[in-house]
């Protein structure tokens, strides 16, 4: 599950009060808003990667408000993909298993397992560069669900794909739900992607963040 | 359709003339010279040991400033603290300041109890480690502003990403952010050499010009220029233009060109 808790977060003059969400576990949830409102700083400070002035957050039952990032287990998709240059899409998956000392043969078993998942075995071998929009958010998922994390973070993950690889990636992340019965919460300001995918809606305007019925 | 030609046409003068300046520079000082002057040159052990000493000093200073280009660029890049303006003034002053005066300030600041503290322990002014921290003062700083550039030109994104998949700030340094500025790297200490093998200034007046102990290429350059030894002196300077093409063209074949930096 995930838990805002009268959260308010200030970043320069840019000030969000008083937010509050509940999302049950396994809950796929969407949140929408105009560009600016706010959505990708709440997403980034239930990451961890921007600090919150007041509240709590809590994921999976777990107070995770003062936690370092690494430490709230949760798998993140940025915008664009944010892909590592240096690395290839194999190392790319195995990434947070070799950081957490994994066995080889299990990083091995696990980065196999996300390739057939997400169809993408045919590039384990390549570096992101050449990569299509379609492949880089392919990627960056299998890297964000490779630590089977309890708590999925999408960040605009379809903004910039056409409308077809859009559709692919909305049944992509409808099986990947089913397979991981992973919490989500993804932020678009795309209605489709709210249609297909959203259990619960919730929308963020002129700072108020409410649930859409 | 005729404008823009104009317009072209006048970018390619200006540019034609600069390039047609340096050409012209690098033929005048071949043409003061001959391959005999070249021989004699090389084969003098006084320049000969100014040639050993330009290329072990420049490459320690050079390994120096990334030592601590790396960090700071970083260090400037990513976080803002109180002081970073004062900072980021003072690390212009080793651009700004007038070559001499630098190495007056070196001379001056081992000449206090901090710096005569450490003449007893390795003895730096008019001896070889001189040479080696007149070079790094001003290579540094344009290896730090070099690495700043890098840095902020590497998305902070994909350091966050690796933070939330399980690393520390400096995991994600090493394992994101050091490979992604390698580029950069290379540029810093191509930059950091050519600019150690040309300094003079502040050698000149905190390491001395003494043959065979203190000597590098641009002091063999005054020397010989101070004895009315033009032809040696142009000899010695087609030497450091050798040397420092080969750098820039390594820099190149190590794969700097397209990116912008060189």
């Amino acid at each position: 599950m995930i838990s805002l808790s009268h959260v308010s977060i200030r970043q320069g003059a840019f000030r969000l009060e008083d937010i509050s969400l509940e999302m049950g576990e396994g809950e796929y949830g969407v949140l929408m808003g105009k560009t600016g409102s706010g959505k990708t700083t709440i997403l980034e400070a239930i990451c961890g990667l921007r600090p919150v002035a007041s509240g709590s957050i809590r994921l999976l039952g777990r107070d995770v408000t003062s936690l370092r990032p690494a430490a709230r287990g949760i798998g993140y998709v940025p915008q664009d993909g944010s892909l590592f240059s240096q690395l290839s899409v194999r190392q790319h998956l195995a990434f947070a298993l070799v950081v957490r000392r994994w066995p080889r043969p299990e990083v091995e078993r696990r980065v196999a397992e996300l390739a057939e998942m997400l169809g993408i075995e045919y590039l384990l071998d390549r570096k992101p560069k050449g990569l299509s929009g379609g492949e880089i958010q392919r990627v960056a998922l299998g890297r964000a669900l490779a630590m089977r994390p309890g708590v999925l973070l999408l960040d605009e993950p379809l903004s910039a794909l056409d409308e077809d690889t859009r559709g692919e990636m909305h049944e992509l992340l409808l099986a990947v739900r089913r397979q991981t019965r992973v919490t989500a919460l993804h932020v678009t300001h795309n209605r489709s992607d709210a249609e297909r995918l959203a259990d619960r809606l919730f929308e963020l305007r002129d700072g108020v963040l409410r649930e859409v019925t | 359709m005729h404008c823009d030609r104009l317009f072209l046409a006048g970018l390619a003068t200006l540019l034609g003339t600069y390039v047609l300046l340096i050409a012209a520079l690098l033929v005048a000082l071949g043409s003061f010279t001959s391959p005999v002057y070249l021989v004699r040159a090389l084969s003098s052990p006084e320049i000969q040991y100014a040639f050993r000493l330009s290329l072990i000093s420049c490459t320690l200073s050079t390994l120096l400033s990334l030592w601590i280009a790396v960090p700071a660029g970083y260090l400037l890049s990513r976080f803002g603290f109180r002081g970073k303006n004062l900072v980021d003034t003072l690390l212009d002053v080793p651009i700004v300041l007038p070559p001499l005066v630098l190495g007056l300030a070196l001379l001056i600041l081992f000449q206090t109890p901090p710096g005569r503290a450490i003449e007893r322990v390795v003895p730096v002014t008019f001896a070889v480690p001189s040479v080696v921290l007149a070079q790094f003062s001003v290579a540094c700083a344009f290896a730090v502003r070099t690495m700043r550039v890098t840095f902020d030109q590497i998305s902070p994104r994909s350091e966050e990403v690796a933070m939330t998949l399980g690393c520390s700030r400096a995991q994600a340094f090493w394992m994101i952010a050091f490979p992604e500025a390698r580029r950069g790297m290379l540029t810093a200490a191509t930059l950091a050499w050519a600019r150690s093998l040309g300094e003079f200034g502040p050698i000149l007046v905190f390491s001395g010009a003494t043959r065979m102990r203190t000597e590098v290429l641009p002091t063999t350059v005054f020397l010989e220029l101070s004895i009315g030894n033009i032809e040696a002196a142009a000899a010695v300077s087609l030497v450091m233009v050798v040397a420092a093409m080969v750098v820039l063209l390594l820099a190149r074949a190590f794969g700097l060109r397209g990116t912008g930096l060189i």
